[in-house]
């Protein structure tokens, strides 16, 4: 144990602590870099701390290593991180959800005509959304192979049913007033489909498409648990694990986050281009 | 009421194509071992024989059931094989996690509504959790906390709490915050202490919220437990019953134990349902 390391964790803590404190009830508590200053400073802390605690305490590698030796990790085995970012985000997570939005967005405009259909599929889709479907993975494994095939449709099961109700509520959402408006116009289904209900729908289709980014990375890294070609993040996940090597395994949970934040952004940059006249998006 | 035929509809229309896709898929092994026997089926005799093999690519809705029936009251609930004991396994380790998760979001929320250093610091971290895998590291706890000598429940438990604890989080702090202006400023009027405050206007406004993100919560909390089953060398647990059943190529196993965790998952989440209707009922707040 050594006492340094503990104290400079504490001091640190105390006195980013008592920054925030006074930066949240300071006048400047509103102005952009104070917003954005405060959880950063909370994050540094944690991260100090962390460091602190590790290196102060003699925590060993195997039971939780410290951020810089993660970091060094990450800086080491790049090519690996790539290669399993490829194979697990890319191939799996990204094809698996645009084939199933897509196929849930087409299947919520196919039944859009439909109110019976509507009326039964729908209870069973918001019944499905809260099922644990990850179980699905070892026979979509068994189905489609070891490869990246079998993730893939681990995701589009796991993202449709969330992505087909908020569609279809969606569709739901332009007003009476501005339907009838169209049929004064004598529109016809595809044009009032086009012209008002889908982009009235947008801000809901939106909020499922951010919804299933999630889902997606889940989806596929869960279901490289249960079998996998040599890379993948879930594969050097469990296999690292395995072997104690827990420097990576977090350093691929690491890229696990920033892939899964990004994926989140970028959604949520696409959204506020697309549905720019949403109050929400006026602020 | 008038949904319940649309819904029997679909559910027969899923488990008609259920059937259909078990006839093709299980046909090609059914061929083959004709095939090697130089015997020639009749189309009558390939449907049954696809409809009730060992080991098919996709066990077909009865088989499902029989192995759900014969597994949960054929046997024993101590016996290894009942799918009721592995049931319990799960079940346990989930209502354990989401409480003890609950409890802690509902804890870190009161925090982040009252102190305006939490409010800035930590929110946008709990917002930004949610777009993490974080059902990644399930391994990695598994595995440190056996290394550290803890097994059992308790690892599997800190997984579900960690995956209910940010549902929580979130959805507590917009009912705190959700009273308006107006009901504020009566409560300042009749000079409200913070305390009175809260107990008063803030919980009770909170609860719509907070059971909209307890389902959320539970569903993630189950989902959690039988991740977390995967890694311990699968012995116990609806998911160990999931990755056993994989190794072996025990398809109908697969399927009964999956079909069983979302019973499991229908009852949890309705059981809130239930809780939520009542509860907003007495307090005056049903829709």
């Amino acid at each position: 144990m050594s006492w340094g390391w503990l104290i400079f964790a504490l001091a640190f803590w105390a006195g980013a602590y008592a920054l925030n404190v006074w930066l949240a009830n300071s006048r400047y508590s509103d102005t952009r870099a104070v917003r954005l200053g405060v959880p950063v400073i909370f994050g540094i802390t944690i991260l100090v701390v962390w460091q602190g605690l590790v290196r102060g305490l003699n925590v060993p590698m195997v039971i939780l290593p410290a951020p810089t030796d993660i970091w060094l990790r990450i800086i080491a085995s790049v090519p690996t991180l790539w290669e399993d970012f490829v194979q697990t985000f890319v191939k799996g997570a990204l094809t698996g959800y645009v084939i199933g939005c897509s196929a849930a967005v087409i299947t919520a405009i196919l039944i859009d005509r439909s109110k019976f259909l509507q009326r039964g599929l729908l209870p069973v889709g918001n019944f499905i959304a809260a099922l644990p479907i990850v179980g699905t993975a070892p026979i979509l494994v068994m189905w489609f192979g070891f490869d990246w095939q079998s993730k893939a449709a681990v995701v589009v099961v796991m993202v449709f049913f969330p992505m087909l109700v908020n569609t279809v509520e969606g569709l739901a959402a332009s007003t009476r007033m501005q339907q009838d408006l169209m049929a004064t116009y004598s529109a016809s289904y595809p044009q009032t489909l086009r012209k008002l209900r889908l982009p009235a729908a947008m801000p809901f289709i939106f909020n499922g498409l951010k919804i299933t980014t999630t889902l997606a990375l889940i989806g596929a890294i869960v279901a490289e648990f249960f079998g996998s070609p040599i890379k993948g993040m879930g594969f050097r996940i469990s296999t690292e694990v395995g072997r104690l090597r827990l420097d990576m395994v977090w350093a691929e949970i690491a890229v696990a986050a920033l892939a899964g934040s990004a994926f989140y952004g970028a959604v949520a940059l696409i959204e506020k281009g697309v549905t720019f006249w949403h109050p929400s998006q006026r602020g | 009421m008038k949904s319940i035929v649309p819904i029997l509809t679909v559910v027969a229309a899923i488990v008609v194509i259920w059937y259909g896709a078990a006839v093709w898929m299980n046909s090609q092994w059914a061929l083959d071992q004709a095939g090697r026997a130089e015997v020639e089926l009749s189309f009558g005799e390939l449907v049954t024989d696809t409809l009730s093999q060992e080991r098919p690519r996709l066990p077909a809705p009865h088989q499902v059931v029989a192995e759900l029936w014969d597994s949960t009251v054929g046997k024993s609930i101590t016996s290894k094989r009942s799918l009721v004991f592995h049931g319990w396994i799960t079940l346990s380790a989930t209502l354990l996690g989401f409480a003890f998760g609950t409890g802690m979001g509902i804890l870190l929320a009161v925090g982040i509504v009252h102190s305006r250093a939490m409010d800035m610091g930590v929110m946008p971290w709990a917002i930004a959790s949610q777009t993490i895998p974080i059902l990644a590291i399930a391994p990695m706890i598994i595995v440190v906390l056996s290394s550290l000598g803890v097994t059992g429940i308790i690892p599997k438990a800190i997984i579900s709490a960690y995956l209910s604890f940010f549902p929580v989080v979130v959805g507590m702090v917009k009912g705190l915050r959700s009273p308006a202006h107006m009901d504020l400023d009566l409560m300042h009027t009749y000079s409200a202490s913070r305390n009175q405050t809260f107990w008063k206007l803030r919980m009770p406004a909170s609860m719509p919220y907070l059971f909209a993100s307890l389902k959320v919560g539970i569903a993630a909390a189950l989902v959690g437990t039988i991740v977390g089953e995967l890694p311990t060398g699968a012995i116990r647990g609806l998911g160990a019953r999931m990755l056993s059943g994989s190794y072996y190529g025990q398809t109908v196993q697969i399927w009964s134990a999956l079909i069983a965790a979302a019973i499991l998952a229908a009852l949890l989440v309705g059981i809130i349902g239930i809780i939520q209707r009542n509860t907003l009922k007495r307090m005056g707040m049903a829709q």
